[in-house]
């Protein structure tokens, strides 16, 4: 009796951790996968292999080249904007910086905001923009580069951006902030002028630190 | 059948109502000016979802050091008649607000009329700010038209 009671309280743990296990949530990776075939010991096997962030250079807020190593083993949101956008930007970057401020310090996570605005947004620009809103430690990137270089990388993030004389302020682009974890692959993108998107980005950030 | 041979008790009632009446009609008398104000308002916080939330804020709380907060009532009463400018052309100077210097250029709001100024105006002075006096329709007319 003693016995069929001790092994049915066994089983019953071994349900919690199990239940545990599987409410696990695991943020997906996004992007189409290539399928590539390799050769291994004479048999073929198949491997997924998502996109990544390319590497990249830019110059950051302090006229310091700043690269993709600078976000090694970290997670990181990314977004696109400019300095005098009197359309989504200030919402977005109000948006952001919560959540800057919420992990400030916290040294797994980190900010990248690229000026679509090549032509006026120079480092010096960028620094009186951060100070202003209040961004005052390296944690936050505030990166310009030319024209090539930022459009071009806007598209491995999924974001659209376009110069545009008929859009406000002269460039057009979306507001999305696009979370990428410590191997450069997107995990989620969210709209940055969304309450719930960016509630959304909160829970999934929390999420993203916890995976090894 | 005259009132005096109503009951007392009839009679007292009809008096309530009468009271009641008047009091109705000269409140909404007086109420009338509250009541464009409050249409004025309710027009004015369509306006500044669309064109000015962006950057000042919900609840006119401003970002940080870049954009300033629409909660100054002293700012609000010194540059009363300028505030119709500041919206239709924009700011390109440096201003103080609550203490607070501000130098992030505004850009203007061409697409705005006059009237939109005027509802914009007197829900920002009224919701945000204490005022409690409307931006009518003639006044921002005026002041725009000496604009520098």
């Amino acid at each position: 009796m003693l016995k069929k009671s001790r092994a049915a309280f066994v089983v019953l743990i071994g349900l919690v951790f199990a239940s545990c296990q599987s409410e696990q949530q695991k943020l997906p990776i996004i992007g189409e996968p290539d399928i590539v075939e390799k050769v291994v010991d004479g048999q073929t096997v198949r491997d997924t292999i998502y996109p990544t962030i390319p590497g990249f250079q830019f110059l950051n807020q302090d006229s310091v080249l700043i690269t993709d190593k600078f976000f090694d083993n970290k997670i990181y949101v990314a977004n696109f904007f400019f300095t005098h956008c009197p359309s989504i930007c200030p919402t977005m970057q109000r948006n952001v910086l919560e959540v800057y401020k919420k992990y400030k310090n916290d040294e797994r996570i980190s900010f990248l905001s690229h000026s679509i605005d090549f032509k006026y947004d120079q480092p010096a620009v960028l620094k009186k923009y951060a100070n202003n809103l209040g961004v005052d430690n390296e944690q936050w990137q505030f990166v310009t580069g030319s024209k090539a270089d930022i459009y071009g990388i806007s598209d491995k993030y999924l974001i659209y951006t376009a110069e545009d004389e008929n859009a406000p302020g002269g460039y057009d682009h979306s507001g999305f902030l696009v979370l990428v974890d410590a191997n450069k692959h997107i995990r989620g993108t969210y709209d940055g002028t969304n309450e719930e998107h960016i509630q959304q980005l909160l829970q999934d950030i929390a999420v993203l630190l916890k995976e090894k | 059948m005259s009132a005096y041979s109503l009951k007392p008790k009839a009679y007292s009632l009809f008096a309530i109502a009468l009271l009641i009446g008047a009091m109705s009609y000269l409140s909404a008398c007086q109420s009338n000016v509250d009541i464009q104000m409050a249409q004025y308002a309710v027009n004015g916080q369509k306006v500044y979802r669309n064109h000015c939330q962006n950057c000042h804020g919900a609840k006119g709380e401003g970002l940080a050091k870049l954009y300033p907060p629409l909660t100054d009532n002293n700012f609000f009463a010194l540059h009363r008649e300028k505030l119709s400018c500041i919206v239709r052309h924009g700011l390109h100077e440096k201003i103080e607000v609550s203490g607070q210097q501000y130098d992030q250029p505004m850009p203007g709001n061409n697409k705005l009329t006059d009237l939109d100024i005027a509802y914009v105006l007197t829900y920002v002075t009224t919701t945000f700010g204490q005022s409690d006096s409307i931006y009518s329709h003639e006044a921002v007319k005026k002041a725009l038209s000496h604009c520098k």
